[in-house]
């Protein structure tokens, strides 16, 4: 026993000793590291090399194992269900549209192409249907060819919200805005295909009849929620588990919160699908339940990149930054982080109450609060992100935010309060998410810059998974009291329809899961999104989508931090990177190749 | 009764009044000593826990005086100092966390609040929870363990199995999910407030059943002690026996496990602000500052440090001194 001993103990000194000079060298890596903003000597393209722009595009090769890592699963895999940003990005791999985004970097990554369809859509003068014809050569996992019916049904999906909960609904809110399909598990036609705003004349067309025009309906289409799905397939709640096939790759295995790997779809032919390159042979994801771990694990060069595409955290962040700035990207995120206030909860009901805090609040704090202006995002001035088109930037600057009230202008606020007939301020709480520590900073922020002009805030932590029944529930903010709620959000698909309706829509005010936290029912906005959704001309859609947003900010209901910006890690074995604006910045995963596919 | 009032300032004072109070104890040697003069004079002799004690008085002092403090020092807990933040990183751009001559112990990251004045002001909050949640333990710990002692019976089987049940509860779980369902403001208190009594509460009641046993054990084992049987032969009532024999002889295992609860209870309210469960913003605690510490524990590590030190001296501080307090009382003790 006692020989036992101390071999043990000495493998234990051995250990140590190893982890130590692993420590070391390290340590000896980052010191040599890559400060300049060019390539490096590893092969990375360089700092905000694949930011709205392709890099390394020739250096993919085909093969390999492209590994992801993520410290959390999709909501579902289920191309109906899922409503994760990564998830809809990452289903390409495994689900076609008939049309998709384009995969291409920055702004044109948010323009639909055609994908199953041979083009897009043949729409009608009055804007109410749409044709599509179908490729030759569409084919499932099994080789079986895919028919419009197969599309009509995975659309219809959408319709059984009481067993595929959760992902997004704007294409049963638009093909039928009365509620009379029941969707297709209680459908009592024959071949379950009893939706009658979408008809399948023959096995290759496919046409949709809106009852109301609107203009963003192609985009609806390139949604996730839009693929096929073959009826003897679906396996109802648990197809997220193992969906069918109609992109390049198919699901190997799928371990929840633990692991997913996906493999080539033998069936999938490269001339049948305009858009998708698939580099790799195999797909991985690998799910880690610290994100310190994650990041630490990335930055050792185990993975390839991280899926939920959120961004390092602060510890992982500040290494990368000062040891490997070539691996990473800067990429605006789409989403705006900000406040609302609560009309529902006195004094908000009161616009100059509302335009006090506004002006009170040092915008600069809460910027550093959000991660500063790199890792953060610029300050926020206005209320449609960047990537929406009709949007101003910080060009459109009502308060001043990002000039000369960007420290918090104290005597403005204080006229505010005398107009609101509070001058000496007021007492208000503040909800805030506790699993989002970026987010109590800003809270923290507020309360110490408005305590200035005598607004007194306190803070109120809630258990951010049940933030549609607490913040999402107006009768509850009015008990509680919680008259700034912080929140982010970013366009479903990047349009004024896609990002502002259920923030800003009298019609959106739901009892839960409520998102129009300051209860804006202002008919002109209202008026403003009719208009939005018969105006097919490009032009004309972004007009209207600035004059919503100029009425929203007019209005005072928000108070926006910052336009997000995320630093994203990319490998050195990366080739053909780049951010789209199509999901809100992230790379875009289908056609990521890899330099060395043996590594 | 001279002596003993002396006795504090004899030992600041020196000659004189040294040689007196000396001269006092000799005289009162002769007559035999109380058991409280014999602990102190045991105590006196710890240097151990005499600088345990000295380090408890100075932190309770500055808690106390913990706005004054910072008054003086010139900086207010909850401002922020952005300035002193690298805007890339978020950390402190100074060295060791940004200590400089207007910051001593440098500024947090991401708001650049000073670190001096939040520590100052956290160690309210660890103190009174630690101190008070100790309290409500001593008092149902004390109350239930004379009563299981003293009665015996079905009344020691109800409570015994009842401070087995709460030593085995989960009791860091129990109050997380407590705090996440309390109400916002209650008993005419309201956000930190509620938090702190609702900690308070909690922890002095998840504390007693470790006490009680203490005090259950000590008079199972005390009332039948000769005096006792004295006692009740010259016919004293149940009550008298309780409140006039067997109290004051369980007053030393009581102060001895108090000051060794103290800390533990202050380790637990760092346990629940880590957590997110303890004060609210901006209030400052120890516990929050190490859990808001560990984003930045390689790029700022003095911020995960300080607070740690904070902790672990108040926490050794209070050990020292129960542990000097243990040996003073023990009866059996040789020095």
């Amino acid at each position: 026993m006692t020989t036992q001993r101390t071999s043990g103990r000495r493998k234990q000194a051995l250990a140590a000793a190893a982890v130590v000079a692993a420590l070391l060298t390290t340590a000896a890596c980052g010191g040599g590291g890559d400060d300049s903003n060019g390539g490096s000597k590893n092969g990375a393209p360089g700092f905000d090399a694949a930011n709205n722009k392709v890099a390394q595009a020739s250096e993919a090769k085909k093969g390999g194992t492209l590994k992801f890592a993520s410290s959390q699963d999709a909501d579902s895999w289920d191309t109906t269900r899922g409503y994760y940003g990564f998830m809809w990005n990452f289903s390409r791999y495994y689900s076609r549209q008939l049309v998709t985004n384009k995969t291409e970097p920055g702004k044109a990554g948010a323009e639909v192409t055609p994908d199953l369809a041979t083009g897009l859509a043949k729409v009608s003068d009055d804007g109410k249907t749409y044709t599509y014809t179908l490729r030759d050569g569409v084919t499932w996992e099994d080789g079986k060819p895919i028919t419009s019916k197969d599309v009509k049904y995975g659309i219809e999906r959408v319709w059984a919200q009481d067993v595929l909960s959760g992902g997004p609904t704007y294409l049963k809110e638009v093909l039928d805005p009365k509620d009379e399909y029941q969707g297709p598990y209680k459908d009592k036609s024959k071949d379950k295909l009893g939706l009658k705003a979408i008809e399948t004349p023959d096995d290759k067309t496919i046409v949709f009849k809106l009852p109301e025009a609107n203009s963003d309906f192609e985009e609806m289409l390139a949604l996730t929620s839009a693929s096929p799905v073959r009826q003897d397939k679906d396996t109802k709640s648990k197809y997220g588990l193992r969906p069918f096939s109609s992109g390049p790759y198919k699901f190997e295995s799928y371990n929840p919160g633990k692991d997913l790997t996906l493999v080539r779809n033998t069936e999938w032919k490269q001339e049948s699908d305009p858009v998708r390159k698939a580099y790799p042979d195999k797909i991985t994801i690998k799910f880690f339940s610290n994100a310190n771990d994650l990041d630490a694990r990335l930055i050792a060069g185990d993975y390839d990149l991280d899926l939920a595409q959120t961004g390092l955290s602060p510890q992982g962040r500040t290494t990368a930054l000062k040891e490997h700035k070539a691996n990473l990207d800067n990429p605006v995120s789409g989403y705006i982080r900000y406040a609302t206030f609560a009309q529902n909860v006195k004094p908000f009901d009161n616009i100059h109450c509302r335009k006090a805090m506004l002006f009170g609040a040092d915008h600069v704090s809460l910027q550093t609060a959000r991660g500063g202006p790199v890792a953060g995002g610029d300050i926020g001035t206005n209320m449609l992100p960047p990537s929406v088109p009709g949007s101003e930037g910080q060009k459109y600057d009502p308060y001043g935010m990002a000039g000369e009230n960007k420290k918090g202008n104290i005597e403005k606020a204080k006229e505010e309060l005398k107009a609101c007939g509070k001058p000496n301020g007021f007492k208000s709480k503040i909800a805030v998410r506790n699993n989002k520590p970026v987010e109590v900073a800003t809270a923290e922020s507020m309360q110490a810059s408005l305590k200035k002009v005598g607004i007194d805030l306190e803070i109120e932590q809630y258990d951010g998974s049940q933030y549609a029944s607490v913040v999402g529930s107006p009768s509850n903010v009015a008990k509680k009291g919680y008259g700034v709620i912080i929140m982010g959000w970013g366009p479903d698909f990047p349009s004024v329809q896609g990002y502002g309706l259920p923030l800003w829509h009298s019609d959106y005010i739901l009892d839960s899961a409520n998102n129009n936290f300051a209860l804006i029912k202002d008919e002109k906005i209202d008026g403003l999104f009719a208009d939005y959704l018969t105006e097919l001309d490009d032009a004309g859609k972004a007009k209207i989508a600035t004059e919503i947003n100029h009425k929203v900010m007019e209005g005072a209901y928000y108070l926006p931090f910052v336009f997000e910006k995320f630093i994203n890690w990319r490998s050195n074995n990366l080739a053909n990177v780049y951010t789209t604006d199509g999901y809100s910045g992230m790379y875009d995963f289908v056609n990521l190749g890899l330099k060395n596919p043996k590594k | 009764m001279t002596a003993p009032l002396h006795e504090p300032t004899a030992e600041a004072a020196p000659s004189a009044a040294e040689e007196a109070a000396v001269a006092g104890a000799e005289a009162k040697a002769v007559q035999g000593r109380s058991l409280g003069r014999i602990a102190w004079e045991r105590l006196k002799r710890d240097k151990l826990a005499l600088t345990g004690g000295i380090v408890v008085l100075f932190l309770i002092v500055v808690a106390i005086l913990a706005p004054l403090i910072t008054s003086l020092y010139g900086q207010d807990p909850n401002e922020f100092h952005e300035d002193l933040i690298d805007p890339l990183f978020g950390t402190p751009t100074g060295s060791l966390g940004g200590m400089s001559g207007e910051h001593w112990l440098g500024v947090e990251p991401v708001n650049g609040r000073d670190i001096f004045a939040r520590i100052v002001h956290g160690a309210r909050i660890s103190l009174l929870v630690g101190f008070l949640s100790a309290i409500v333990a001593v008092i149902i710990g004390t109350v239930l363990g004379v009563l299981a002692g003293f009665f015996g019976g079905w009344v020691d089987a109800l409570i015994s199995r009842v401070m087995d049940g709460l030593l085995a509860f989960p009791q860091l779980l129990f109050i997380i999910a407590l705090v996440s369902v309390m109400p916002d403001s209650m008993l005419g208190l309201s956000g930190t407030g509620v938090r702190l009594l609702m900690m308070i509460l909690v922890i002095g009641f998840f504390g007693w059943p470790y006490i009680g046993r203490v005090v259950r054990g000590q008079t199972l084992s005390m009332r039948e002690r000769e005096y006792v049987e004295a006692a009740r032969s010259l016919g004293a009532g149940r009550f008298y026996i309780l409140f006039k024999e067997l109290l004051p002889n369980l007053v030393a295992p009581i102060i001895v496990y108090t000051t060794m609860m103290i800390p533990t209870n202050i380790l637990t309210e760092a346990a629940l602000s880590f957590l997110g469960v303890g004060v609210k913003p901006p209030t400052s605690s120890w516990g929050q500052m190490l859990s808001s510490a560990i984003d930045y524990y390689k790029s700022d590590p003095m911020y995960m440090v300080i607070p740690g030190v904070a902790i672990f001296i108040t926490v050794l501080a209070f050990n020292l001194f129960g542990d000097g307090v243990r040996d003073a009382l023990d009866p059996k003790g040789s020095r």
